[in-house]
């Protein structure tokens, strides 16, 4: 006994310390466990009608077919009894009986749309309520196949790795400019990086609107852009302490650009994927030259941190993939899965990623007095916002 | 069906495909640029996916001309027959009521003859709310006289005089009000005679309406509780025939209720129907003999919609318009009707097969109001 007094009280805490840690959680599960059990005792039963809430987050249109999957964003189970399209009662076969709060299922309609036509799709369900979903134009849906992968690829390839890489191309102008120059040059790069991120935000909001409210909605923007912005923040100073011996800062810094413009991308490219899939989106030659420009830009971010520096040939190759790579995939995505909820969420995560690339950058643009704010840096910053601003007029679609 | 108002007060009604802001659905004036852009941009990257929609059509034509009794769902897949999914039906025993068996229930009451020579008639007519199917799996809660939609069909002569019992066993204040010719006291309308227990019947109340039969012709009875067109739209109402006493010449009678039902509390009809449960005719048609004669007894409550009309296929009626006259108004194939319009059809079908009829408002037709006769020898 008086032995035991003398051990250091670390060895007796260690297990003691998870037990602790996890006693209240199992009481809270054994009190959560008796209560559902027991019918949630002296609640009762909730006053009202069944909250019937459907969310349409996929169409595909197939000859003499339209399908729809479907999710419950409400707290109750939805049963879809019958389908109209177009103000008359259709066959149609659900994959699901009924849909759970948060299930998905897939309505399967047969109908003879004609291509170029509106329709406006009424879900009746169970109770007598309808879900009524629209079809501004109706088009076939790309299915999937080889071709459409390749198609993909080189629209991603297009509107992704080429322009980025064309843009790197000022890297030899970049390395003759003075300091004030180059100053000027990495304020344009914050306005068009902040640009893209409130582009970003408000695409990834409205997108976010049009999909399933319960898991989520538009906070998995904001929850992207935080989760991106953490873990880039992470990666930077891991990788700061590694190579703090080389002093790449320029070449560093150039690789969280593009890491941030390939999630940027990335987002990007699925919005493409999926308005090309839905008939959505036209091909046009202007289209994809105004994207080209668009992103044109964002090859001169990539490099306007290595204007000092002499990075090799294959290491600038491999940041024009970084950067403009993610839109092939994607386009892939989109084209295969285009869900509303996973387009806001990774639309976030490029912003988050295109923030904390800006916090980065940020000090490389300080006067000699070490101000932020100057009249260079004010001329580099609203020329970028216009540039981007012109550009993006381009592909308005 | 009216189209809901653009921004709805319900969340998940209008959902668009979620589509980014780059595509999302245009306004429908950019339709034809946008189909322009489409054929001709796709040759850029060789996006070859413009649709082939016109092939299924042309199938599905092959359909159209042919007449099948059922449904199955192999069947409908392919086909372009109009009715609910998989050829659903609703099981009139649930529902505690069969429109084939309401288009020919007329119900004459307990007569007795009274010393003047006069004939008496009494029906017993109890509201109640009743939880109803009015298309394959969508319930509706609906409030009935006497369990059913439409309500009995009361049969008379002119000159009957009618004792109608009501008992109100529903949760909300009820009354009937009959469209004929009588006292004030007796037309069941809030306000009138709440001092001798008529008027506004309350719940778990009674009233007997006592007044004569007239004029002959087809009419209806219906609640009159504010708001009115709730409690016409729940379900309260019935038709009303009172025969001339020169009786009409003996044929195959039909009744027909043509009504709707509000599903979901727009103010607009989700379904449409005859007596209640739509393309319920087109799984039974209405059976009838080559040759004889049909009276067809034809009422108008939708509710909400300001017309309703009625076309039968490769054929002509006579039609007597809310049948107080014995001389037909007109030889036609189609008529319409407002709400609380009616009359008498008289047709005979020189041939054998399946004809349809059907509201000629066409969107009615294809939200339930469409059924087939059958013509057998």
């Amino acid at each position: 006994m008086a032995g035991r007094s003398t051990e250091p009280p670390e060895k007796t805490t260690g297990p003691n310390l998870w037990l602790l840690g996890s006693l209240p959680l199992v009481v809270i599960g054994a009190a959560v466990a008796l209560f559902a059990a027991l019918g949630a005792p002296g609640l009762g039963e909730r006053r009202g009608p069944p909250v019937e809430e459907l969310a349409v987050e996929r169409t595909v249109l197939r000859p003499g077919e339209i399908e729809l999957r479907v999710r419950t964003d409400g707290p109750d189970p939805v049963r879809v009894a019958q389908v109209a399209v177009n103000d008359a009662y259709v066959d149609f076969r659900s994959s699901e009986q009924e849909v759970r709060r948060l299930g998905s299922a897939t309505l399967t309609i047969a109908y003879p749309w004609i291509e170029g036509e509106a329709y406006e799709i009424s879900l009746l369900t169970s109770t007598g309520a309808t879900i009524v979903h629209e079809i501004g134009v109706a088009v076939e849906t790309a299915g999937g196949g080889a071709h459409l992968f390749g198609l993909m690829a080189l629209l991603g390839t297009y509107v992704g790795i080429l322009p980025v890489m064309l843009g790197m191309l000022w890297l030899p102008w970049l390395r003759r400019l003075g300091d004030g120059a180059v100053r000027v040059l990495m304020a344009l790069t914050i306005g068009l990086l902040l640009f893209l991120a409130i582009d970003a935000t408000l695409e990834g909001v409205e997108t976010a609107n049009e999909g399933s409210q319960a898991l989520g909605g538009a906070s998995l923007v904001f929850l992207g852009a935080i989760v991106a912005y953490v873990a880039i923040s992470a990666v930077d100073v891991f990788l700061r302490a590694r190579r703090r011996q080389a002093g790449a800062e320029g070449l560093h810094l150039a690789l969280l650009i593009s890491i941030g413009i390939g999630l940027h991308n990335l987002g990007e490219g699925l919005a493409v994927g999926a308005a090309y899939a839905t008939g959505a989106l036209a091909l046009g030659a202007l289209l994809v030259v105004g994207f080209a420009l668009h992103n044109t830009t964002e090859g001169l971010a990539v490099v306007a941190p290595i204007a000092r520096s002499r990075p090799s040939l294959a290491r600038l190759a491999t940041l024009g993939v970084i950067a403009g790579g993610p839109a092939i995939l994607g386009a892939w995505i989109g084209t295969a899965a285009f869900s509303p909820t996973v387009t806001a969420f990774l639309l976030g995560i490029g912003v988050g990623a295109i923030i904390q690339v800006v916090v980065q950058l940020a000090p490389l643009i300080r006067n000699p007095e070490g101000r932020y704010l100057h009249p260079w840096s004010a001329i580099g910053l609203v020329g970028g916002i216009a540039i981007l601003y012109v550009t993006g007029l381009l592909i308005s679609f | 069906m009216r189209r809901p108002p653009v921004p709805t007060d319900r969340r998940g009604w209008r959902r668009n495909l979620g589509l980014p802001k780059l595509h999302g659905t245009p306004p429908l004036d950019h339709r034809l640029t946008r189909r322009k852009a489409l054929a001709g941009l796709a040759s850029l990257l060789g996006g070859g996916a413009v649709a082939v929609a016109g092939t299924r059509s042309a199938r599905g034509a092959e359909d159209t001309g042919a007449v099948h009794g059922e449904h199955s769902p192999e069947h409908m897949k392919s086909s372009m027959h109009a009715g609910f999914a998989n050829g659903g039906r609703v099981d009139p025993v649930a529902n505690g009521f069969d429109p084939s068996a309401i288009a020919r229930d007329f119900d004459w009451g307990r007569t007795r003859r009274l010393a003047n020579g006069r004939t008496r008639r009494e029906w017993n007519l109890v509201a109640v709310d009743k939880e109803i199917e009015v298309a394959p799996g969508v319930k509706f809660a609906a409030w009935t006289y006497n369990g059913r939609v439409p309500a009995p069909t009361l049969r008379c002569r002119e000159g009957d005089l009618l004792r109608v019992h009501f008992l109100n066993a529903g949760s909300h204040p009820h009354t009937i009000h009959f469209h004929g010719i009588h006292p004030a006291l007796m037309d069941g309308v809030p306000g009138i005679g709440e001092e001798v227990g008529g008027g506004l019947v309350a719940s778990g109340q009674q009233f007997t309406y006592e007044f004569e039969a007239g004029p002959f012709g087809l009419h209806l009875y219906h609640c009159h509780a504010t708001p009115l067109s709730a409690h016409i739209a729940k379900g309260l109402y019935g038709a009303f025939i009172i025969d001339p006493k020169d009786e009409r010449p003996p044929a195959h009678e039909l009744v027909m209720v043509m009504n709707g039902f509000d599903t979901n509390f727009d103010g607009s009809n989700e379904i449409y129907a005859v007596n209640t449960i739509g393309f319920h005719y087109l799984h039974e048609p209405l059976r009838v003999r080559r040759g004889e004669l049909v009276r067809i007894y034809l009422v108008n409550v939708l509710e909400f919609d300001q017309i309703n009309s009625f076309h039968v296929h490769a054929n002509f009626f006579h039609y007597y318009p809310t049948g107080t006259s014995l001389t037909p108004a007109e030889y036609t194939d189609t008529i319409v009707q407002g709400q609380g319009q009616r009359g008498i059809l008289e047709l005979r079908f020189p041939f054998t097969g399946r004809y349809m009829f059907h509201a000629h408002k066409t969107e009615f037709a294809e939200l339930g109001w469409m059924g087939f006769f059958e013509v057998v020898d």
